[in-house]
């Protein structure tokens, strides 16, 4: 292991996964560290989702190695991983339909200290989660919603509260999916503005799938591409915008932007 | 007060509330207000029933667990009086220790199910509790010189709990204070402490989960719920609780057998109780259970009355036989699904 390795808060060795003949994500080597916001970049279907479920444990890897801290976590089950640090927000929203906003948010803080084995105690009882659940509702200004059923809210507001899960659960490496895919242009701005503050905080590792190129020349630390699966350049936003691969690779729309 | 009884789970709605109180009431005075051997021993079923419903409905209507083994557990904390006392003599010590052993067996099986088998998907999970409840089942047909084989067992319980015992030379409120009597608050009080247990279990941090899992299993692992530990730990109260139900039972009926403690048409009476109610509330087992046992005591009895009242009317009486409730059940039963899809209390609850 070289100096790199250790200092590297997540790091993913030759990380494959095939499904059948097609190999989705092709001996993916990289290392994030604390304090670092990395966007992943490609085409749709490169595999951005799927690296993402390789590292999380939705989707067990066919090869290669998953490294939390140095500790290899390959074979852990999800919830051993979200306990490790390795926190989630979904592309495709996620959420507890017939439960109530504050208690989608509330489900992740008494997850989180570890209290899901109190059977004896009334839930309601536990105030400190709820005040909590409220605070982190606050910050993604969702107050107003806290006592709405999930399956009643509008697209771009489930959307927010599976951002303000991930703030729930505070993990050490934030992965965003996609983060502001289907919110108004007023819903977008507050969850930008969380993740610059996340980076702020200089401790927390951030992973950001992102297709606005905007948001990615005003957050990212460093880009990395993904191409048919496999890593196609690696480095900071200027010159991966720039290098001829990422011309070939990505020439959608998105760049047009920039 | 009464909220910290109930664990904050209000009934939420005034109807629900009064039937409540009216099967509380029923129940807690059942030996004044209906005297007879008969509907003591309706109430007295009831209560067993109550807590059983409410045991299967942290499963299936909490945890979204569909299990076919919940007779098998129940069953088991009935042997384990049966046996104990059997073995022991009668006497309360060994009430309790039956009690105790069903109990722990009941966790011990439902630990080993729930840990092999809750990691698979849900319908082989249902398979594999079908199959094991059918071969414990018939291992207990089948131990004749132990269990008594098909015919069961009879036993003996402590005197102090059996008509035998006097406790007052004068009626009270024209009822004979015997053992009889101290044995259906036995079962009275220790079904009102297994519900509120129950209760309490699933208005906690721990219910919750259960719920969350239930929603959405996928997200729960994503937040670092356990999901396989929970179910199981699901699975092992809700198996103990069933067991202690079926300990009250044999106390009760000083009598266990495959068909009146085991038989899967049991699993389908307290499946079809908790569905009337409403699943994925304790409220709903409760007054599911009170439905049912009672539509099973007196369906037959109504339809006789009814049938020969309608004696002139051709076709009716034979419609109408008593031989008939079962259809008349199952009609009921149809009925209410369709109209009251998420049971009486959802639907009193305005859901
Ligand atoms: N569970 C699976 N089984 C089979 N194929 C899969 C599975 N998951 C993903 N794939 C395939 O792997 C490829 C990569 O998909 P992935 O969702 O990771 O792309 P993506 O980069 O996130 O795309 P998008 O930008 O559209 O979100 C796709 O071809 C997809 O069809
Ligand atoms: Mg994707």
């Amino acid at each position: 292991m070289d100096e790199r390795m250790t200092d590297a808060v997540l790091a993913t060795e030759e990380l494959t996964v095939r499904f059948g003949g097609h190999v989705a994500v092709d001996r993916v080597t990289c290392r994030f560290r604390a304090g670092e916001l990395t966007a992943i970049v490609g085409p749709n279907g490169a595999g951005k989702t799927t690296y993402f479920n390789l590292i999380s444990g939705q989707i067990p890897a066919t090869g290669g190695r998953v490294l939390l801290g140095g500790r290899d976590v390959t074979r852990l089950s999800v919830a051993a991983r979200t306990r490790l640090g390795v926190g989630r927000a979904f592309q495709l929203t996620n959420l507890f339909p017939d439960l109530s906003v504050l208690e989608n948010v509330r489900l992740v803080i008494q997850s989180r200290r570890g209290r899901d084995f109190d059977m004896w105690s009334m839930a309601a009882a536990h105030a400190d989660l709820a005040e909590a659940a409220e605070a982190v509702l606050e910050r993604v200004r969702m107050t107003d919603l806290a006592g709405r059923k999930v399956a009643a809210l509008s697209h771009g507001d489930q959307r927010k509260l599976e951002v303000a899960m991930l703030i729930a659960l505070d993990p050490k490496v934030y992965m965003f999916d996609e983060p502001t895919a289907g919110m108004s242009v007023d819903e977008a701005p507050v969850v930008l503005e969380l993740i610059a503050a996340l980076k702020a905080q200089t401790d927390r590792t951030i992973l950001l799938v992102e297709h606005k190129m905007d948001v990615i020349a005003r957050l990212a630390d460093r880009i990395i591409v993904l191409h048919n699966g496999a890593l196609a350049a690696d480095g900071p936003p200027r010159e991966v915008i720039a290098s001829d691969v990422v011309q070939e690779a990505y020439m959608g729309k998105a760049l047009e932007d920039v | 007060m009464l909220k910290r009884i109930l664990s904050g789970d209000m009934p939420q709605s005034r109807a629900l509330g009064l039937i409540l109180l009216a099967i509380l009431i029923g129940l807690a005075f059942a030996p004044f207000l209906f005297p007879g051997t008969r509907s003591l021993d309706t109430a007295a079923r009831i209560c067993v029933f109550v807590a059983l419903a409410a045991s299967y409905d942290l499963l299936l209507g909490y945890a979204g667990i569909v299990s076919f083994a919940h007779t098998m557990f129940f069953g088991l904390g009935a042997y384990g009086v049966a046996l104990a006392s059997d073995g022991m003599g009668r006497s309360f010590g060994a009430l309790a220790a039956g009690s105790l052993a069903g109990a722990l067996a009941a966790a011990a099986l439902a630990l080993l199910v729930g840990l092999f088998s809750l990691r698979v998907r849900a319908i082989f999970f249902a398979m594999i509790t079908l199959a094991v409840a059918s071969a414990v089942a018939v291992l207990f047909s089948q131990l004749s010189g132990i269990t008594g084989g098909e015919d069961g067992l009879n036993y003996r319980i402590p005197r102090a709990l059996t008509a035998a015992a006097r406790y007052a030379e004068e009626p009270f409120l024209g009822m004979r204070l015997t053992g009889k009597v101290l044995n259906y608050y036995l079962v009275f009080f220790g079904a009102l402490i297994l519900f509120l247990a129950l209760l309490r279990v699933v208005n906690s941090p721990f219910g919750r989960v259960l719920q969350a899992i239930r929603e959405n299993e996928f997200r729960a692992e994503a937040i670092g719920c356990r999901v396989v530990w929970h179910r199981t730990a699901a699975t092992v109260i809700s198996a103990v609780s069933a067991a202690l139900a079926g300990s009250l039972y044999a106390i009760w009926l000083r009598y266990v057998g495959p068909d009146t403690v085991l038989s899967f048409e049991i699993m389908v009476d307290i499946l079809l109780m908790v569905v009337i109610g409403g699943m994925g509330t304790m409220y709903g087992a409760a007054v599911g259970a009170a439905l049912f046992v009672l539509a099973q005591n007196y369906l037959q009895a109504l339809m006789g009355a009814a049938a020969e009242a309608a004696a002139g009317v051709p076709g009716l009486p034979l419609i109408l036989d008593p031989d008939r409730w079962l259809l008349w059940l199952g009609a009921l039963f149809i009925l209410s699904v369709y109209f009251f899809p998420t049971g009486v209390v959802g639907r009193l609850r305005g859901r």
